[in-house]
């Protein structure tokens, strides 16, 4: 299964258009940060963006973390979430090596991508593609 | 569609802030409108521009955050520059981060005792001394800045003042998330008088989409979305940017150059748009919402060393600011451009002002109206390293002589002679001698802006010099142009936003309007700003053209004063009865 890559990030020009669309599309929401891509500059603008965005780990270390299995491996790498079964703990947030997903304060609930690419067409620069995940995405 | 203005309004003087509401959405849209709105009612019309009550008010519209290149924040102020209302535009992340603060505008008002910075969030209103950062510059100021509350990197805007600004210099302007600026008219000045260094606003929060009509707003969405990504009107912004401009409009024989002398020169190639692309350009960056992403970002690269040794800067360039630092002080070479815009950015100079008068200066200076012991530097057209002094003076008063030209190229020359020779209409100029019809409009114009009403353009029609198509003209892009600023649209996406697709994105989230509410609302708002404009001192007749406009000679041939002034006349008569039909209901009595 193919995986959302922020490949050309050295191309982003900080629109958010990613963020917003996946914001929009997938959690029915306007917002920066319910998000599953976040859109950051990391010292002032000169510096250029970084995208955060679950990598797909492949086993990924915040399912066996979640004490509910709210939270399960995907197949092909990432997890599906259970909103049902949560009990808002957190501890997923915590786990994940790369911050990539955003506690959400007010539903209580991880916000993560998952990869479905639905942002991927409104990126203005082509910075995000769909691909296979290669060796390194996973743990492995 | 009743959904009330949310308002946060921070009193500096007593350190506190409350949350107001307005039940005001159908009259004032929003961006230009709510502004106008709100400082009718903060404002002490007959107060002093730096009198601690003013307000300082920013504002954006109802589809901030919902629609592509929806990401103007809309700033308004009693200007310090000719003591008027005044309005100014920002991009930016700043629209976005005051809509994901949760609110629809913010009105600053009061003065705090030192140097301060106001932080805000969804959940968190922070007043913090920051008095060490008295005379720091732009850079080093947002470096500070960047460490301070809210913390949200990424999401939040940060708007601050340099020298310029604490030393309330006319036309110090406000730098936004670095590349981008409320510039003009001295709203950093504004914020120097209230010792506000600094505002950081944190878009942290989530809000809800159009209930109910989700489906349809995402159909509109995509249509207006691909209308900017993929109608090349739109991407000429992204591709040369601005800047594309130059090698038009000079050789029309209507790009300023040296004090307005000319309006061409053969060495146009040296800092066209194409020259800045193809050696300087570094990258390109959006405004948080647009996926245009018109700013240009150029590489400075400096040798300081004897062997090869460099630093280098990143600068961000546009038609305008080369123009000011650029044509209008007679640089022709493109490294030189950015020199000065670095330098005038660090200050928190606004780069157009900056330029047209210190071109006047230049003039004055080789005209011996003004000598070396005022001027401190030789200034000469094309010296670059002459300038970077000059601007320093400049932004630090170090004289009378710069104190005077602080305040404007035509209040130094009033003081010291060359009025005639003065770039200055309303403010000084923007950068397009087209002709006639510009110069009134932006002599008159509502932000005295080439933005107010476009008739740059109109000079380059046949009938360009028939008053009533004219005014028409005018009158018409005026009316489209208060919308889209009060929805706070860039104004760049003019051709992705006609007023049937305003009225449908507005529709699609809730906010019914029937074209004729919307078409009244925008007439009132109109009225309503032209009477703030003449009841805080604006005067038509007292606005003075100066000679060396009715010198120009353009691709038409030599400006025709007759024309222009029977003109400006009858534009005056327009705005004035315009203005009339506004009735002032909050504050101050009627005139
Ligand atoms: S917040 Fe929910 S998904 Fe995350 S670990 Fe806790 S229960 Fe599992
Ligand atoms: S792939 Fe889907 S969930 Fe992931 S960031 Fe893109 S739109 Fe959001
Ligand atoms: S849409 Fe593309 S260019 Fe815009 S912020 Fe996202 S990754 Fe960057």
């Amino acid at each position: 299964m193919k995986i959302l890559k922020p490949s050309n990030m050295k191309r982003c020009i900080g629109c958010y258009s990613c963020s917003l669309a996946c914001a929009r599309n997938v959690h029915k929401s306007l917002s920066w940060k319910r998000s599953g891509i976040r859109i950051h500059s990391s010292g002032g603008i000169s510096t250029g963006y970084e995208a955060t965005v679950c990598l797909a780990c492949d086993p990924p270390p915040c399912a066996p973390v979640c004490p509910t299995e709210a939270l399960r491996p995907r197949k092909g790498g990432g997890v599906i979430f259970k909103e049902k079964l949560c009990i808002h703990c957190g501890e997923c947030a915590t786990a994940c090596p790369v911050e990539a997903i955003y506690f959400d304060p007010v539903k209580k609930i991880p916000v993560f991508c998952i990869h479905c690419g639905r942002c991927v067409s409104f990126c203005p620069h082509d910075c995000l593609e769909m691909a296979e995940p290669s060796k390194e995405d996973g743990n492995e | 569609m009743n959904s009330m203005f949310k308002v946060l309004v921070v009193d500096l003087s007593r350190k506190k802030s409350k949350v107001e509401y307005f039940d005001t959405r159908k009259t004032w849209i929003g961006g230009s409108g709510l502004a106008a709105g709100l400082f009718e009612h903060f404002a002490d019309f007959d107060a002093d521009p730096f009198h601690p009550d003013q307000p300082l008010i920013l504002a954006i519209g109802p589809l901030t955050g919902l629609f592509p290149l929806m990401s103007k924040t809309i700033m308004s102020f009693m200007s310090p520059y000719n003591g008027q209302y005044a309005e100014s535009h920002g991009g930016g992340r700043s629209a976005l981060a005051l809509r994901f603060a949760g609110y629809d505008a913010l009105v600053v008002t009061g003065r705090a005792r030192k140097l301060t910075c106001l932080g805000f969030g969804s959940q968190e209103i922070n007043i913090q001394d920051v008095h060490y950062l008295k005379g720091m510059d732009i850079f080093r100021t947002g470096k500070v800045l960047r460490g301070l509350k809210p913390r949200n990197p990424g999401h939040r805007s940060i708007l601050r003042i340099g020298p310029a600004g604490e030393n309330r210099i006319s036309y110090a302007c406000v730098n936004v998330d670095t590349y981008r600026h409320f510039g003009r008219m001295g709203g950093g000045a504004v914020m120097g008088a209230k010792n506000l260094k600094g505002i950081i606003i944190s878009g942290d929060s989530t809000q809800d989409l159009p209930h109910g009509r989700i489906k349809e707003y995402n159909k509109v969405y995509r249509e207006i979305y691909s209308t900017v990504t993929e109608s090349g009107a739109v991407r000429k912004y992204h591709n040369l940017g601005t800047p594309e401009n130059l090698i038009p409009l000079n050789e029309l024989r209507a790009l300023p150059w040296r004090n307005l002398q000319s309006t061409h020169d053969p060495e146009i190639e040296s800092i066209s748009g194409e020259k800045f692309a193809d050696d300087l350009l570094l990258r390109q960056v959006a405004c948080a919402g647009c996926p245009v992403g018109c700013i240009h970002i150029g590489l400075l690269r400096e040798r300081f060393g004897h062997e090869h040794e460099y630093l280098y800067r990143q600068v961000s360039y546009d038609y305008e600011p080369i123009f000011g630092m650029g044509s209008m002080l007679g640089i022709t070479s493109a490294p030189g451009v950015l020199t000065l815009l670095e330098e005038v950015e660090k200050l928190g100079l606004d780069a157009i002002s900056a330029g047209v008068a210190l071109a006047w200066a230049t003039e004055a200076l080789e005209k011996g109206v003004v000598g070396i012991d005022q001027t401190i530097v030789d200034l000469q057209f094309g010296n670059v390293q002459a300038y970077v002094q000059a601007l320093t003076h400049l932004a630090g008063q170090d004289n009378e002589f710069y104190l005077e030209l602080g305040k404007g190229a035509l209040v130094a020359a009033e003081k010291y002679g060359g009025e005639d020779f003065a770039c200055v209409l309303g403010q000084e100029m923007a950068g397009y001698a087209t002709g006639e019809n510009y110069f009134v409009s932006q002599a008159l114009g509502f932000r005295h802006s080439h933005l107010d009403t476009g008739a740059y353009s109109f000079d380059q029609e046949e009938q360009a010099r028939d008053i009533h198509k004219s005014i028409d003209y005018m009158q018409s892009q005026e009316i489209y142009r208060i919308l889209m600023c009060s929805v706070a649209g860039c104004l760049f996406g003019r051709k992705a936003y006609p007023k049937e697709t305003i009225l449908k994105a507005l529709n699609s989230t809730g906010l019914d309007y029937s074209e004729q509410e919307l078409d009244q609302a925008v007439q009132a708002i109109q009225a309503h700003r032209w009477a703030i404009k003449f009841r805080t001192g604006f005067n038509p007749d007292e606005i003075k053209i100066p000679g060396r406009f009715l010198e120009v000679e353009t691709w038409k041939g030599r400006t025709d004063p007759d024309y222009l002034f029977k003109l400006k006349e009858k534009y005056q008569e327009v705005l004035r009865t315009l203005a009339e039909k506004h009735v002032f209901t909050t504050n101050g009595d009627q005139e």
